[in-house]
């Protein structure tokens, strides 16, 4: 059997959903919805890569560095905003989110 | 050959924002005024770099992944504008809560100088660049408060699907270069335009990039993050979001739903008036039940992001330029109520319940007349200006033969006419609960008298913006 370019993103599409059903299915922890949000971008970078080789084009390759470097500013900001929340709720909990509503 | 010199706004404010960030490292405390009036000079230094070197034809540089024409031109002058008040707003009440730091201006000038990327971003790369820049500053901005629960909470909502929508954007983008082999938006608009080309996989990519313009706006089912943000966030902050990132919105939309994927307006109409529909019925009828003014302002933005869809529904160059009126018109209405918080705001005390308003006109009768004003451009009452971007944006859905939306649009209007004049009534006919006299500085008082009274001015005047739209947009 060949791999060929819609292996790829068959791929990318589960690696997608999973990131995607991660997010609104976890209702404990905060750090697994960081995990899952990098999780989709890296599905992302899959779907350029492969078009990339599929277009013979390195475009597709220089946007997946933009995304990596993106994605770590993003990480640190997350972290950060976890650490403040931490401080002022002691819990990391999703279900702790729930003082603003109506 | 790259051509530095239509970059120059975006190059001045990058170096700008390096002094004022290692000189605010030097100052004390006492000190902060200057981290402050170098910020100001920043806007000013951009806005005289920006009419120096603004183009009245369209030119592209860095092989054609930057574009300089008039209409970005102008939106990165009225962001200057906007910024500005929002920095004057924002000291004297940033002053008294014990947040006058330098972050603030540094993040809020960062903001800036992604919307100003955004704005001139000519392929897709460039424009999530510029959209990432402005929304990690905003990110960061939303927990600038430490110490409060609910601005943490807000942030990471805020972030949390801030980060989907732009997974979301980026899927869609991804999808898109695989099958136009390009991300510059003239070229892939040309690419979708061939016939025979891949419809069933562009319409899906399309569909993920609605679902990143769309929480960008804050437009339903996309929403969520607008009404915690507003009221989580400690009130200058909440005017910063509040104002500018819309025009940063009406960009994205513009440079990708018009620009880039044009040839896709049939596909992406239907999924606008979807948008539209929601955002207008929703955001009006919660915006009614809410009694934190944050909180109403936070829904009525939402009903607004419907009126500004419309004119990108009907997708003619009138319709761009009617939402570009509405959204310039929106912003300057937002600034104006946010200010008015802070006006109001004392130290330790946030004038964010709509109790706060009651009998204002006891305490003073101008302010009250301003706050008047506000409210009834919000309402869309004539002659304010908010009643011309109405009547623009039904009219050219009107023209687009959508008529039935257009009454919509006027039912939606009625309703939201509800909670605005409730507050016009609170202040005139009911009983203060506290009649202490206000304590803002001149400057806020000054400013945010000329931002109410801009809106009267340009209600009288409104075809001077309109035509100053329509000639940028070219």
């Amino acid at each position: 059997m060949t791999v060929t370019i819609a292996h790829y993103l068959v791929l990318a599409a589960i690696l997608f959903s999973i990131a995607v059903a991660g997010i609104f299915i976890n209702r404990k922890n905060m750090l697994l919805l960081l995990m899952c949000i990098e999780l989709m971008l890296l599905a992302v970078n899959f779907n350029f890569i492969a078009f990339s080789r599929m277009l013979g084009d390195t475009l597709g390759q220089i946007f997946v560095f933009f995304i990596l470097t993106v994605a770590a500013a993003e990480a640190a900001i997350g972290l950060a905003i976890l650490v403040v929340l931490f401080r002022n709720r002691r819990s990391i909990n999703v279900d702790a989110l729930d003082s603003l509503k109506g | 050959m790259i051509d530095y010199a239509l970059a120059a706004p975006e190059i001045f404010m990058t170096a700008a924002i390096c002094v004022v960030l290692i000189v605010d490292v030097f100052l004390r405390q006492e000190k902060r005024w200057i981290t402050y009036t170098l910020s100001m000079f920043a806007l000013v230094g951009a806005a005289v770099v920006s009419l120096l070197f603004g183009t009245d034809s369209v030119a592209t540089t860095f092989s054609g992944s930057y574009v300089a024409d008039p209409a970005g031109n102008a939106l990165k002058l009225f962001a200057y504008v906007i910024v500005a008040l929002v920095f004057l707003y924002s000291r004297d009440y940033l002053e008294r809560n014990g947040l006058y730091k330098g972050e603030f201006f540094v993040l809020g000038l960062f903001g800036l100088l992604g919307l100003m990327i955004l704005v001139s971003g000519n392929n897709l790369l460039v424009l999530y660049l510029g959209l990432e820049l402005q929304a990690l500053s905003l990110y960061a901005l939303v927990a600038f408060n430490r110490d409060s629960a609910a601005a943490a909470e807000s942030a990471m909502k805020y972030f949390v699907l801030g980060s989907i929508a732009s997974g979301m954007l980026l899927y869609g983008i991804s999808i898109l270069y695989g099958i136009a082999g390009t991300i510059e938006l003239g070229p892939l608009a040309a690419a979708l335009t061939e016939p025979g080309g891949l419809t069933v996989p562009a319409i899906v990519g399309l569909a993920f990039v609605i679902v990143g313009v769309a929480f960008k706006f804050g437009a339903v089912p996309f929403h969520m993050w607008i009404p915690d943000v507003y009221q989580g966030a400690p009130t200058p902050i909440a005017l910063y979001v509040g104002s500018a990132p819309k025009i940063a919105a009406f960009a994205l939309a513009w440079r990708v739903l018009v620009e880039g994927l044009g040839p896709l307006h049939v596909d992406w109409q239907g999924m606008l008036v979807i948008l539209c529909v929601l955002s207008l019925v929703l955001g009006n009828f919660l915006a009614i039940v809410q009694t934190n003014f944050k909180r109403m302002l936070g829904y009525s933005t939402i009903s607004h992001v419907g009126f500004i869809l419309m004119g990108f529904i009907a997708g003619t160059e009138n319709g761009v330029r009617d939402a570009m009126f509405y959204t310039i018109v929106y912003v300057l209405m937002a600034t104006a109520a946010f200010g008015m918080i802070i006006l109001l705001s004392r130290r330790g005390f946030e004038a964010e319940s709509l109790d706060d308003f009651k009998g204002l006109n006891q305490r003073s009768p101008w302010f009250a007349f301003v706050m008047l004003l506000i409210m009834f451009s919000m309402t869309g009452v004539p002659p304010l200006v908010g009643f011309y971007a109405k009547l623009v944006v039904l009219q050219s859905v009107i023209e687009a033969g959508l008529v039935w939306l257009a009454a919509l649009g006027v039912v939606a209007a009625v309703v939201g006419a509800f909670y605005y004049l409730r507050i016009v009534w609170y202040m005139y006919f009911a009983e203060a609960k506290d009649s202490s006299p206000l304590v803002a500085a001149t400057d806020l008082r000054t400013a945010i008298s000329v931002n109410g009274l801009s809106l009267l001015a340009l209600g009288l005047f409104p075809g001077y913006l309109l035509n100053l739209c329509a000639s940028v947009l070219g």
